[in-house]
């Protein structure tokens, strides 16, 4: 489904992603992990079309197709979803009008109709039951004022309603209580299908308990450093970061 | 202070035809009225950027204009049709041709008793007190050529009396039409009295019929009895060639609440002044405004809002959208005067700048002589924010239909303020229209 090959990006000149490949196909959960500052969230920044960042080398296939060619909205048509680590507030937008606009964008690329008022509403309502959220957030600005648990709820619903082929999801656990991130896991897995995948970016393992991951990789200055099965991510729990560090500076071959 | 005198002559030899044409009236108070006005005219001149005023906006391209008063009413009739679009389906409405009442278009039928509601001049004709009372006492033309010109031409507008505990349930709508005008001067007077304890909306609608230049000067005096409310909304949607300058001056007596929604989308220069005196105590002003220019326009805003009794209140927020070359200018004036504590002011402006090459200036301006008060205010002006834009755009919304959901939202904070609906929903569907034109016009490099 999505295939990252010898990925270099940046800002600027100042290289922060430095030869990032990774395959994930369908049915997968994958996760990242990795320090701060390691290029967790510049990769999904970079896959979700960011253009503040500028990628310097590599290419990423996504369903075969050339996916850093296309427009943030033409990667979000063709399925491909990032759960934001901080969302953005938009005053003066109700979430329905925003949500509606985007899936009735999502649907015409698909070849589908439109939903029309009444169609919406069920559905959204329906999907909003997934991540416990009240409709009264349906009539309230995208965001604004929300806490920053009921924001990482928000970017899930919106994932339930748009339904992507591969969802990115950067730091979802960050900010969230115990409960809230039960319900927001809980909510991710009912989205697990055989036909789509994710990518889950964290720095914690906490997430990976409630989202069990077919594979973990460790990403380090930039590049991945490390990859393994669930058990991995354990390991990183008990052990921390550094022991990935070490070994991946002692197997870079000197210039 | 300097002004320009070199189009006087020209308004002058004006006047006097317009005198000549008056017949039987050159004794009526109304006419000494004006002939005070003119001379008052003549003294000032035309500002000019060096007046604080006008600091701001250049109105040579308005005395270029050789502008012609209409001394009469508009002979030609207007299809009914095109009324019936630019109206917003309310039971009142009195339709202005040129400045004046076209009664054959309007519908005055089923208002409370007591309520009048027509053609100033026909009023002025049967003597109404209120005309004696009121007119020309709020809206100065000591220091306001505009106002001192619209007073010298001074024949025809719309005057609504509402009586005392009067409910209006429907608004009145004014239709302002500008039809087969070519440099005409056009100056419509209107006067609302409204009586202690009433509740009345108003909207004005400014609307052109045709693509000449042409001048709307037009001064609205509003008076609040004890008690009342009225939301006075605006929409000012005149032809991209036309000037417009308009003068709104409200009296407020005690426990009144005052609501301003002024809604400026058209003319190559348009200038709004609303002036409100709160000189009663527990009054509520809350002015509010959005324009929207592109092009070349000029949308200068100023208003002003004058605390003279304790325990007031005001809001006002004010909000531009700017593209391509076009500029904005607002002015906000707030004095608190000495008798007036327990104030309570707050000023907001907000500007979008769609393009790099458009301009406003802001100048908020208070004045405060009372110590125990609350009032702030605050300017911002900025783009579209990337990051909502890439947002929208990550959830498979496109860039334009991203910018223009950002942009509608900026409006509509001030659109859902009015209250009288079908000019709401009219308004919304205007803006998008006007954001949907914008796009289509070529980018300009």
């Amino acid at each position: 489904m999505l295939e990252i090959k010898n990925l270099h990006a940046g800002i600027t000149g100042n290289e922060i992603l430095k030869g990032i490949s990774l395959k994930v196909s369908a049915g997968e959960v994958h996760a990242i992990m990795g320090p701060n500052g390691s290029g967790k969230s510049t990769l999904a920044q970079v896959l979700a079309g960011r253009d503040t960042y500028e990628v310097t080398q590599g290419e990423v296939l996504y369903q075969g197709k050339n996916f850093l060619e296309m427009d943030p909205e033409e990667r979000a048509r063709e399925g491909f979803f990032l759960a934001f680590q901080y969302p953005v507030e938009i005053p003066g937008v109700s979430n329905t009008y925003f949500l509606k606009a985007a899936l009735n964008a999502v649907r015409k690329h698909r070849g589908l109709e439109e939903l029309d008022a009444v169609e919406f509403l069920q559905l959204v309502k329906q999907r909003m039951k997934l991540v416990e959220m009240d409709e009264s957030f349906l009539n309230r600005p995208v965001n604004e004022g929300f806490s920053g648990g009921e924001k990482k709820r928000n970017e899930i619903f919106q994932m339930a309603v748009l339904e992507p082929k591969l969802a990115v999801l950067d730091e979802t656990d960050s900010g969230l209580d115990i409960d809230a991130l039960r319900i927001v896991a809980d909510g991710v897995n009912k989205l697990r299908r055989k036909d789509n995948a994710i990518i889950v970016v964290t720095h914690y393992q906490r997430l990976l308990n409630y989202i069990v991951p077919d594979f973990v990789h460790v990403l380090v200055d930039g590049r991945i450093a490390k990859s393994g099965g669930k058990e991995l991510a354990l390991e990183l729990e008990e052990k921390g970061y550094d022991w990935v560090k070490d070994e991946a500076d002692r197997t870079v071959v000197p210039a | 202070m300097k002004y320009t005198t070199e189009r006087n002559n020209w308004y002058l030899s004006k006047f006097a035809a317009f005198e000549r044409s008056l017949n039987g009236e050159s004794n009526s108070p109304v006419h000494a009225l004006r002939r005070d006005a003119i001379q008052r005219f003549d003294k000032l001149g035309f500002p000019t950027n060096r007046h604080e005023e006008w600091r701001f906006t250049n109105i040579q391209p308005i005395l270029k204009a050789d502008l012609k008063p209409v001394l009469h009413p508009h002979p030609a009739t207007v299809a009914r049709s095109v009324v019936e679009r630019l109206s917003f389906g309310t039971r009142y409405r009195l339709v202005f041709i040129n400045g004046y009442y076209a009664e054959n278009l309007s519908s005055v039928e089923g208002l409370p008793k007591g309520v009048r509601c027509g053609s100033l001049a026909e009023t002025q004709n049967q003597n109404h007190d209120a005309i004696r009372d009121h007119l020309a006492r709020y809206a100065r033309y000591d220091d306001s050529t505009f106002t001192a010109l619209n007073t010298a031409f001074l024949r025809d507008g719309a005057f609504i009396y509402v009586p005392d505990n009067t409910l209006l349930e429907e608004p009145i709508h004014l239709l302002f039409l500008t039809a087969d005008a070519d440099h005409s001067l056009i100056s419509p007077r209107n006067l609302v009295v409204i009586g202690a304890n009433s509740q009345v909306s108003i909207v004005e609608s400014y609307e052109s019929l045709t693509d000449r230049p042409y001048l709307t000067n037009i001064v609205t005096e509003i008076v609040l009895g004890e008690g009342s409310i009225l939301e006075h909304d605006k929409l000012q949607d005149e032809g991209l060639q036309a000037f417009h300058v308009s003068s709104t001056h409200v009296y407020q007596k005690g426990k009144t609440s005052f609501t301003s929604n002024s809604i400026a989308l058209g003319g190559s220069i348009a200038r709004s002044n609303v002036n409100a005196v709160l000189d009663g105590t527990g009054c509520e002003c809350t002015l509010n405004g959005l324009s929207l220019s592109s092009g070349t326009q000029l949308i200068d805003n100023h208003t002003s809002i004058d605390h003279a009794q304790p325990n007031c209140q005001s809001h006002e927020l004010y909000k531009a959208i700017l593209e391509g070359k076009s500029r904005g200018v607002f002015n906000g004036k707030i004095f608190v005067r000495q008798d007036a504590q327990k104030t309570d002011a707050k000023q907001t402006n907000k500007t979008l700048l769609l393009s790099d090459e458009a301009v406003i200036d802001t100048k908020p301006q208070l004045e405060i002589f009372a110590d125990d008060v609350k009032c702030t205010h605050g300017a911002t002006v900025g783009q579209l924010e990337p990051e909502q834009v890439f947002y929208l755009r990550t959830r498979g919304i496109d860039e334009t239909a991203a910018r223009d959901i950002l942009t509608f939202a900026f409006a509509s904070d001030v659109v859902r303020r009015v209250h009288v609906e079908p000019l709401r929903n009219q308004l919304e569907s205007l803006i998008h229209d006007r954001l949907d034109a914008g796009r289509k016009l070529p980018q300009q490099d």
